[in-house]
């Protein structure tokens, strides 16, 4: 049982990214053929309409037959990007893999099931999607609909089933599946909490079954359950592999590599100096979940005394669209209050299951209301960080887009 | 390779150069060779095909009023007009066959036609949460919705042999040879398709050009006339570019077969032939070129 399932060598994936990444229309491609030679003409060839970003790099990996491999890394670390590279549903710009054995991939649950199909045709139809042998189907239909628990249903279209039911229903088809080497993305932060834990038993025995498992989840607890080995990507390269307890602590000692949540410094005017930003999570063990409240603080001196002191902050997303603008008050500007000199601290909270998990940035901004602008221009004072769905709630439906999230706001889901 | 299930899927999948119960081995390469069409993976996957054609049927119906009846009203409307307006009005000649019968032969392969050049060209993107998630060959999806439109086309025949019946029109010996021909027109229909569905996911713009095209194509096809109606006016020296459209054998075909109207001539046949040939191995290759990356663009 030691033979290879899976040997990946320096397996890379670029996408084009830019304002004309994807599908474009004639008009675009007629204009920027059109108004080349002009641009030639001007010097300025070949403008980098897209520019190249590697997604993965260089990714060497060997999983032995039986291996449960656990895939860590942040939000656009690449491991979606790897399955997807590996199951075969997109190709890689360089490198070469080799598969040993019947793969099958679940990068989604319920991929191709229709509305207006009932649960019956859905099983069937999503069954075979995945992979599955008419015969095979046949043979776990029952099995899947008690899993599912849906029996009632079975001739309802699925547009009529709540969304606990169709997720059971497609988590159960899933489950069912019978490859040898299954490579599984984020799935599990479907259902109620008893069925989180009928699906991970299930993967549990999938896993003790001796098949080959490649498995990514931000539930650290189901991966350091499940998984023997792991693989740790950041931007794109493995970090580290190896045992999975390893992986994990690596994993989490890693904290802020591509966040800067604290910011210290001197600048400013004669009136006031920005002196501390910090940014940190209100949560008990500090870490940024999209459900913990977030704290902004400022610290300043002020110099003298100033009429109409504004602190302000400017919440960015990680693509640089303003989403939010706070002041540290919001009195009546027509009476404003003076500040004297001293120490000024002043804290905002972002308030959580707000935002969705992604990259953003805190721009300040300082000033004197009307007269001038003291600090902030020049990203004095700016601050990074990084939101993770870790608790796995609300992650029922991943943004497809490579822009990340799409939602300013995100309802706060019942914590399990 | 685990015996315990013993699934279609798992069998075909080994390339032929592996002994039966060797583990099958899957390269996922960064460059393929273009003439590499893997039509074996093709067959691996015959029963999803299957299950998407169903799917589609089954929607299709569902979620209609009319549901078949459509099938049927769609050509018979088209017979109407066409019959008014070019053998009332305009007064063509019908080869000694009622005119509505004329038109309504050839409405069945043209309808088939326009039906699965739509489709196909839409379906990659209508298709995209599919082909973003799960691997299977992308060339299914193209085929697989070129082959719904058989479903329509078996209940138009129906109609078809009732309306012989009206007429009196007693079928010719020749009328199971149409089946060539309707398989001309799925093959013409598939090779563009596969052209246009691959396009389109680059330009979505291909789809608004789609109805024109259609509209246009069938004006030049002999749908609502017959051919010897239009190879009067034209010289005899010009008469091969008309048989570059693969439609006019299709159509002429049915006609031939079924009522037993004059055959075009071989060689413009042979034409129709070597262009949709062309049409279908360039457009196979561009397919395969670029369904590699099929999930990142749409």
């Amino acid at each position: 049982m030691s033979a290879l399932a899976i040997s990946a060598e320096h397996i890379g994936k670029m996408y084009e990214i830019g304002a004309t990444a994807g599908y474009k229309t004639f008009r675009e491609s007629i204009t920027e053929t059109m108004t080349a030679p002009l641009r030639w003409a001007k010097g300025q060839r070949a403008v980098a309409a897209t520019e190249p970003f590697w997604a993965l790099r260089d990714v060497s990996m060997e999983v032995k037959q039986g291996d449960v491999v656990g895939i860590l890394g942040r939000n656009g670390a690449g491991k979606s990007t790897l399955l997807k590279v590996l199951s075969r549903i997109t190709a890689p710009t360089t490198g070469r893999a080799v598969l040993r054995g019947r793969m099958g991939s679940l990068l989604e649950v319920g991929t191709g099931f229709h509305p207006e199909l009932t649960g019956r045709d859905n099983i069937q139809l999503n069954g075979s999607i995945l992979g599955m042998s008419r015969t095979d189907i046949k043979k776990h239909f029952d099995e899947i609909v008690a899993f599912a628990e849906v029996e009632k249903f079975l001739d309802t279209p699925v547009k009529n089933y709540s969304s606990g039911m169709y997720m059971r229903l497609a988590f159960a088809v899933a489950a069912h599946l019978d490859p040898e080497i299954l490579v599984i993305d984020e799935v599990l932060a479907v259902g109620d909490t008893a069925f989180q834990k009928k699906c991970l038993s299930k993967m549990d025995s999938v896993a003790k079954e001796g098949r080959t498992v490649l498995f990514v989840s931000h539930n650290m607890g189901a991966i350091s359950a499940l998984c023997t080995t792991g693989l740790l990507l950041h931007q794109g390269q493995v970090v580290t592999s190896g045992p999975i307890q390893d992986v994990i602590r690596r994993y989490s000692s890693m904290g802020d590599l591509s966040s800067s949540t604290h910011w210290t410094g001197n600048c400013g005017d004669k009136n006031a100096r920005l002196r501390e930003t910090w940014v940190r999570s209100l949560d008990p063990d500090g870490s940024f979940d999209t459900a913990a409240d977030l704290e902004v603080g400022v610290r300043l001196d002020v110099l003298q005394p100033i009429e109409g002191l504004i602190i302000g902050i400017r919440l960015f997303s990680q693509y640089e669209y303003e989403l939010a603008y706070m002041l540290h008050d919001d009195s009546e500007s027509s009476s404003p209050d003076t500040v004297m000199p001293g120490e000024v601290v002043r804290r905002f909270i972002i308030p959580g299951n707000m935002l969705a998990a992604g990259n953003y940035r805190i721009g300040l901004d300082i000033g004197i209301h009307l007269v001038k602008k003291i600090a902030g221009d020049k990203d004095e004072g700016a601050l990074m960080f990084e939101l993770e769905n870790l608790r796995g709630v609300g992650r029922r439906f991943p943004v497809p887009a490579m822009r990340g999230f799409t939602s300013l706001f995100r309802p706060a889901w019942p914590v399990v | 390779m685990r015996t315990e299930f013993p699934s279609a899927l798992a069998e075909n999948v080994v390339p032929a150069d592996v002994k039966p119960g060797a583990a099958l081995e899957t390269v996922i390469e960064s460059r393929e060779p273009w003439f590499a069409l893997k039509l074996r993976d093709l067959w691996t996957y015959r029963e999803l095909l299957f299950f998407l054609v169903w799917r589609d049927v089954k929607v299709r119906y569902k979620q209609t009023a009319l549901g078949a009846a459509w099938a049927v009203l769609q050509p018979l409307l088209a017979m109407l007009v066409f019959t008014l307006l070019f053998g009332r009005l305009a007064k063509l000649p019908s080869d000694n066959v009622p005119y509505p019968l004329l038109v309504y032969t050839a409405l069945l392969p043209w309808q088939l036609f326009a039906f699965a050049l739509t489709e196909s060209t839409n379906s990659l993107v209508t298709n995209q949460h599919l082909i973003r998630k799960v691997y299977f060959p992308r060339l299914i999806i193209p085929i697989s919705s070129v082959l719904v439109g058989l479903v329509d086309f078996a209940i138009s025949l129906l109609v078809l042999a009732g309306m012989m019946l009206y007429y009196g029109f007693r079928p010719q010996p020749t009328a199971l040879l149409f089946l060539p021909f309707l398989l001309l027109a799925i093959l013409t229909a598939l090779g563009i398709g596969l052209w246009l569905s691959a396009l389109n996911i680059k330009y979505r713009d291909v789809k608004y050009v789609i109805p024109f095209v259609t509209q246009f194509w069938m004006l030049a096809t002999p749908v609502a006339y017959s051919s010897k109606a239009v190879l009067q006016l034209v010289p005899p020296q010009w008469r091969f570019l008309y048989g570059l459209n693969p439609m006019v054998g299709v159509v002429e075909g049915f006609r031939w077969s079924v009522l037993g109207t004059e055959s075009g001539s071989g060689l413009m046949m042979g034409i129709s032939m070597v262009a949709v040939l062309v049409v279908l191995v360039g457009g196979l290759a561009y397919f395969k070129r670029m369904e590699r990356t099929f999930a990142d663009m749409v």
